[in-house]
């Protein structure tokens, strides 16, 4: 350990000069802005990108609550923006409402939580916060952003296609998406979607390699992996699941593209459509959702665990309290991340699958839950007897903590195959994972922009303005998720074009409307944040060097952090990230570059000893560091 | 003009809105409020948190109470009983942690607020405290699974040598049912050997295949095991059934099985729910193009006699179709004109013409 340490540090010594350096010949545009390799400027493009995903995603999803709230409504005005797919009686087309759907949870799952949450948070904060100059490979990052930006176009393109984007549901469940004749999406839209997520996979892969390396290779000295902020742990964890699964997709990927283009049978058998038999036999449509499950559910853990580590992270901060169970928090992280890829196939109980493997995974499933619980009775017993500040990142972390729960709840229930026969496929599970998926992490998102967007930008966001905008879309997401919950109860099934031909399912009219309206306000409610990032980002007050007393590594950097970070030396690191409100110390923070020898007023007594062993530290770092200015 | 109007209009209230966030900041930079740690916004907020808990809550009571009724599906069969049962032993095992958890996540907020002259506690961890609530939802979701797990078995398990066999077929955007017929045995199927009538891919060089009939209405006997023999023809379904608890893909070139046993009729149905139009349906729940929404087919629960009968009636699909004896083998000609009943037909005609 310590002789890698020293290693680091020692080529980082070297870096800090070429960077010093730089700076002096500043880039031009194009390398500053664009073909940038500063990991800061990489997660702003994350960042930029995964927020004009986010609003095309949400209009797309407006367009299809309007047809269910209002499934009379006349949508010729709505023809300007989506053409031939408002049919000449003015309704929306049933295949276009399907394609709506599919690109609405694979813009959503891929493009913002899963490229715009890590994408922007492990490339801004891993660097940062643990005490490095950048990523251990920059240029493989920056290759890994023009991927995304390049699946991003491809999969926007698709949305214009004659024949429609992807419509098949955003698993893809072949033969559906393997047949154009089936539906037209599964024309050249599939093809698209196909080629685009094979790009975001490539993108995926290259950025989680980077972060793993350089969360293991890159840390400064005292940062060992027992004093990492949980965010770190958090996107470390993630990056690892990733880089295991992604693959996975991308093995199911390349065999539907053969199954589609090249007439090999790996999803497809004994299949007649269109008053022709096709060849194909042999195939398994069930082998698709093995494979894509395997991915799928590690996936939303991808999705979940960066925004718990960011939640972690700022709900010690603004309740001015440690976390509580560091290592608790470490164990289930751990837990969680080995447990995603154990029990994919829960959501494959009714399809065909051998009831032995699903009462196996079913006990696997339920393990998983106990992990989750862990990690909210730790929120809550981080906020108890706190001192709580509520910035609007701090709202947004709690509301996480209520959304994960109301959604984790209902896992449970989905998660026994027996009441999952009948909840399968309904709005039930539609509740269950935009709450514990889509709003657990969109919160995550919004915490970690609010909270570091001083560090990002310079300035400070409105706080008002955050107030008023977390409260709407708090509000906004119980308000169009919980009931979502009664419809699914009561048995309607997801991806319907429309209720109003079902007698017995039609005692929702209301409802759905009700869903709808609270739908739009809320959508629109985010007009609030985006006025707020962008006036902030020029207009903001200037922010001060450390705007939430916090004590992790990122607050020791000039307000706008050059290329390589810090101007002098790396801090080096003596204490964990959450002495918060300790006993006896002068303030109610102790960053954590403070060494125990000045803080020998709140130093528990196993901490006075460590005093020794820093002096020595810092001495060899001296030495071995010759240009330590 | 409207279009103009509201254009107008829009930005109006846009241009209206933000002088006011322009004069609110510019007070509270003038306060001095934006430099506190905690502004007087700290304390609206622990308020709107309390707020919020105690308004949801009313809501939550409120709907779940009343609207009972609406938001619930009568059950319909045996193993549809046992799972509402776990069902609602989740909903009140897990409503229990929902509701202390969610209390005490805004109590907490609400109540240990920002305070100047107030410290927070240095608290990092107790092991304690930790094992114990990791051991506790261990064993209660290991009990829940438990119970899970005995319902789960029995659902899947093996269907009663007498249940009725039932061949479903989903295709492009319609359920479609088989009977066995008198023999009890379902014949064989090619999907080669599918054509515009022949929709099942029935194998007429299988004996067991002649006397096999297609209701227009599918049919069951209450207080009988059914089971349900699922095909798909060209993409994923799945068979839906809300009332009977009942949910099974249907896979094209992997048939997969249901059973059950049905234990309200339609008409005793329509009386329970107060409906005289009351149907039982079944419904797809695989999204599988563009009629996905529409892809149902009724299906009347009889009392048994009345579904002997109704069986007894019904014309094998042979008889109504006789072209498709010329795939009959020449051997088995005979075996299928009498088992089709086309011979009864011929005598018939027959009478009829004399
Ligand atoms: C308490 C732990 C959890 C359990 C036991 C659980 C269980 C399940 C089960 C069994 C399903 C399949 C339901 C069905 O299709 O019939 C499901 C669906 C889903 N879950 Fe969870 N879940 C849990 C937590 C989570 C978390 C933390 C996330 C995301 C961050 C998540 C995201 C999803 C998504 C996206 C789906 C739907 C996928 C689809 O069919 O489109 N779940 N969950
Ligand atoms: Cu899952
Ligand atoms: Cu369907």
């Amino acid at each position: 350990m310590a002789t890698t340490q020293d290693q680091t540090y020692h080529e980082e010594g070297t870096l800090t000069h070429d960077m010093h350096e730089e700076e002096h010949h500043h880039g031009n545009f194009i390398t500053t802005y664009i073909f940038s390799t500063d990991h800061k400027m990489i997660s702003k493009q994350y960042l930029l990108t995964g927020i004009i995903w986010a609003f095309i995603g949400g209009l797309l999803s407006i367009l299809f609550r309007l047809q269910l709230g209002f499934p009379e409504m006349d949508m010729t005005f709505l023809k300007p923006l989506l053409g031939k797919w408002i049919t000449d009686t003015g309704t929306l087309d049933p295949n276009f409402y399907l394609a709506l759907v599919t690109m609405h949870g694979t813009i959503m799952v891929f493009f913002v939580l899963t490229a715009g949450l890590s994408g922007t948070f492990s490339n801004f904060l891993i660097p940062l916060q643990i005490g490095a100059r950048d990523m251990a490979s920059p240029f493989l990052n920056m290759l890994s952003y023009w991927f995304f930006f390049l699946a991003s176009v491809i999969m926007f393109a698709s949305l214009f296609l004659e024949s429609g984007p992807a419509a098949g549901g955003w698993v893809i469940y072949p033969p559906l998406s393997a047949l154009p004749q089936a539906i037209p999406g599964s024309e050249s839209g599939m093809t698209f979607w196909l080629v685009s997520m094979a790009l975001f996979i490539a993108s995926q892969l290259m950025a989680g390699i980077n972060y793993i390396t350089t969360v293991i290779n890159m840390r400064t000295l005292g940062m060992s992996f027992s004093r990492l902020p949980l965010t770190i742990w958090a996107l470390f964890l993630t990056a690892v699941i990733g880089l295991l699964s992604f693959p996975v997709l991308f093995a199911a990927a390349l065999l539907l593209i053969f199954d589609r283009s090249f007439g090999t049978s790996f999803y497809l058998s004994e299949i007649y459509i269109n008053g022709e038999a096709l060849p194909n036999i042999g195939g398994s449509p069930i082998l698709f959702q093995h494979l894509f499950w395997f991915l799928g559910h590690p996936e939303v853990y991808i999705v979940l665990l960066p925004a718990l580590g960011i939640t972690s992270e700022i709900i010690a901060t603004n309740s001015r309290k440690p976390i509580f169970g560091y290592r608790a928090m470490v164990g289930s992280l751990l837990g969680i991340t080995i447990l995603s890829f154990v029990v994919w196939a829960h959501h494959m109980f009714v399809s065909g699958l051998n009831p032995f493997l699903g009462s196996i995974f079913m006990f696997l499933t339920l393990i998983i839950a106990v992990p989750s619980a862990v990690k909210v009775f730790n929120y809550l017993t981080t906020l108890w007897k706190g001192n709580i500040v509520f910035t609007p990142a701090m709202l947004f972390s709690i509301g996480l903590v209520s959304v994960f729960i109301s959604g984790g709840i209902t896992g449970i229930f989905l998660g026994n195959s027996a009441i999952d026969i009948q909840l399968h496929d309904t709005y039930f599970v539609v509740a269950h994972f935009h709450l514990v998926m889509g709003s657990a992490s969109f919160f995550g998102l919004m915490a970690g922009v609010y909270h570091w967007f001083p560090k990002m930008f310079g300035r400070m966001m409105d706080k008002q303005l955050g107030y008023i905008h977390f409260w709407a879309t708090f509000i906004g997401v119980y308000a169009v998720f919980f009931p979502m919950h009664y419809i699914g109860i009561d048995g309607f099934p997801r991806r319907y074009y429309s209720f109003s031909t079902f007698d017995s399912f039609n005692t929702f009219a209301d409802l759905n409307m009700y869903i709808s309206i609270a739908a739009i306000i809320t959508f629109t409610a985010q007009a609030i944040f985006a006025f707020n990032f962008f006036y902030s980002m020029f207009r903001g007050r200037l922010a001060p060097a450390n705007p939430w007393k916090s004590n992790t590594l990122e607050w020791t950097t000039p307000r706008h952090p050059g290329h390589g970070n810090w101007p002098g030396e790396i801090p080096s690191v003596y204490r964990w990230p959450y002495d918060y409100s300790k006993p006896h110390a002068k303030d109610d923070f102790i960053p954590q570059h403070i060494p125990f020898s000045e803080t020998p007023e709140s130093n528990l007594p196993h901490e006075n000893n460590l005093i020794g062993i820093e002096q020595e530290g810092e001495e060899t770092s001296k030495v071995d560091e010759p240009n330590a200015k | 003009m409207t279009g103009l109007i509201v254009g107008i209009g829009v930005i109006l209230v846009v241009v209206i809105l933000f002088t006011i966030f322009r004069i609110l900041r510019l007070i509270n930079i003038a306060r001095g409020s934006d430099k506190k740690q905690a502004s007087s916004g700290n304390k609206a907020n622990a308020y709107l948190m309390l707020g919020f808990l105690i308004v949801s809550a009313i809501l939550l009571t409120w709907y779940s109470v009343d609207e009972f009724e609406t938001y619930t599906v009568p059950v319909a069969s045996i193993h549809g009983v046992e799972v509402d049962r776990i069902f609602w032993i989740t909903m009140i095992v897990t409503g229990v942690v929902f509701v202390v958890t969610q209390i005490l996540l805004f109590y907490f907020s609400y109540h240990y607020r920002y305070r100047e002259d107030r410290k927070a506690l240095y608290y990092p961890d107790n092991s304690r405290l930790e094992v114990v609530w990791t051991i506790i939802p261990a064993i209660v979701l290991s009990l829940l699974v438990f119970s899970g797990w005995k319902v789960w078995t029995d659902i899947t398990a093996a269907a009663p040598e007498d249940a009725e066999e039932i061949e479903i077929l989903g295709y492009q955007f319609a359920w479609t049912a088989r009977y066995p017929g008198k023999d009890d045995q379902l014949g064989n199927f090619d999907y080669r050997l599918i054509d515009a009538e022949n929709q099942w891919g029935m194998d007429f060089t299988d004996r067991s295949s002649f006397d096999d009939f297609s209701p227009l209405e599918i049919h069951i006997p209450k207080g009988k095991p059914v089971l349900f023999k699922i095909r798909a023809r060209d993409v994923l379904h799945s068979v839906y059934i809300p009332e009977f608890r009942l949910k099974q893909d249907a896979v094209p070139g992997m048939p997969t099985r249901f059973w059950f046993v049905a234990t309200k009729s339609t008409a005793e149905m329509r009386e329970e729910t107060g409906d005289p139009d009351f149907n039982y349906h079944i419904y797809c729940t695989e999204v599988c193009g563009r009629g996905h929404f529409s892809m149902r087919v009724r299906l009347v629960v009889d009392e048994l006699e009345d579904y002997m009968a109704w069986k007894a009636e019904q014309q094998p699909w042979l008889q109504a179709n006789p072209d498709y004896l010329a795939k009959v083998p020449h051997d088995l000609k005979e075996v299928a004109v009498i088992s089709a009943g086309l011979d009864q037909l011929e005598n018939n005609q027959a009478e009829k013409e004399n």
